[in-house]
């Protein structure tokens, strides 16, 4: 069996399950921070921090961020394996895609590291 | 019937020549706006780390969002998290065996549609 190296999962069945489980998380986060920010309109410095730095948020914030890690990874590997082919680009496409996939990776990484100081206490 | 079949018919992959179903445009927007997500990430991660490092810094912020481009480009924002997640919601729902069938997939790419474009409004109507 080939297996793709570039991808999340290294496997299209898991890659489906997590793309699915993220999402879920992903979808709730965002309801739920919408319908706070709707509740509390005008809220002031105080009241964001101590929510934000409430035990329950650090661990929602640190789910979310693995989530949309996990999630932006599976989606665009999906997407750049669909428009930068051979078929579009020629002989060069693997070169390309393995380019674009790699500065996608390292930034999504980068994301994800500061997301995870900025929850725990850094800046 | 097998003989009429030629063998060496041609395959037309040509995105730009093929007309687009409904199911196939809620489809490329889901894409489109996962691309633009990612982009709107750092912007989305330098609010939330602006409007939690101080008081000074978060009053920068609200001082920021009170210009008409940095509410516009919130807006945008909203708009393709808003389309990606009624698109993403209806990827769970065909999963679970809802809406699979070519009239039901058409009908749930409708009410992605109208489902985001009366969210997106409302999403505009709270921001102003």
């Amino acid at each position: 069996m080939v297996t793709s190296v570039t991808s999340f999962g290294k496997n299209g069945v898991s890659d489906w399950l997590i793309q699915r489980v993220t999402a879920v998380i992903i979808g709730v986060y965002f309801v739920g921070l919408m319908g706070w920010l709707m509740a509390n309109s005008g809220f002031d410095y105080a009241t964001w921090k101590g929510f934000m730095g409430s035990l329950p948020m650090q661990i929602a914030n640190t789910l979310m961020m693995f989530s949309v890690a996990a999630h932006t990874w599976i989606g665009l590997w999906g997407v750049t394996t669909d428009y930068l082919t051979s078929l579009q680009l020629g002989g060069s496409a693997t070169g390309i895609r393995l380019l674009v996939q790699a500065v996608i990776i390292l930034l999504t990484l980068v994301y994800l590291l500061w997301g995870l100081v900025m929850i725990w206490g850094g800046a | 019937m097998m003989a009429t079949v030629n063998q060496k018919r041609p395959v037309n992959l040509d995105l730009t020549t093929i007309k687009f179903p409904v199911t196939a445009i809620v489809s490329i927007f889901h894409r489109m706006t996962g691309v633009a997500i990612f982009f709107a990430i750092p912007v989305l991660l330098w609010l939330l780390d602006r409007s939690l490092a101080s008081p000074e810094s978060f009053a920068d912020v609200k001082e920021l969002m009170t210009s008409k481009l940095a509410v516009l480009v919130m807006w945008g924002i909203l708009a393709v998290l808003i389309y990606h997640f009624l698109a993403g919601v209806r990827h769970l729902v065909m999963d679970m065996g809802i809406g699979e069938t070519l009239e039901g997939g058409r009908r749930g790419a409708f009410m992605v549609f109208i489902g985001a474009a009366i969210l997106i409004f409302l999403a505009g109507g709270w921001l102003w």
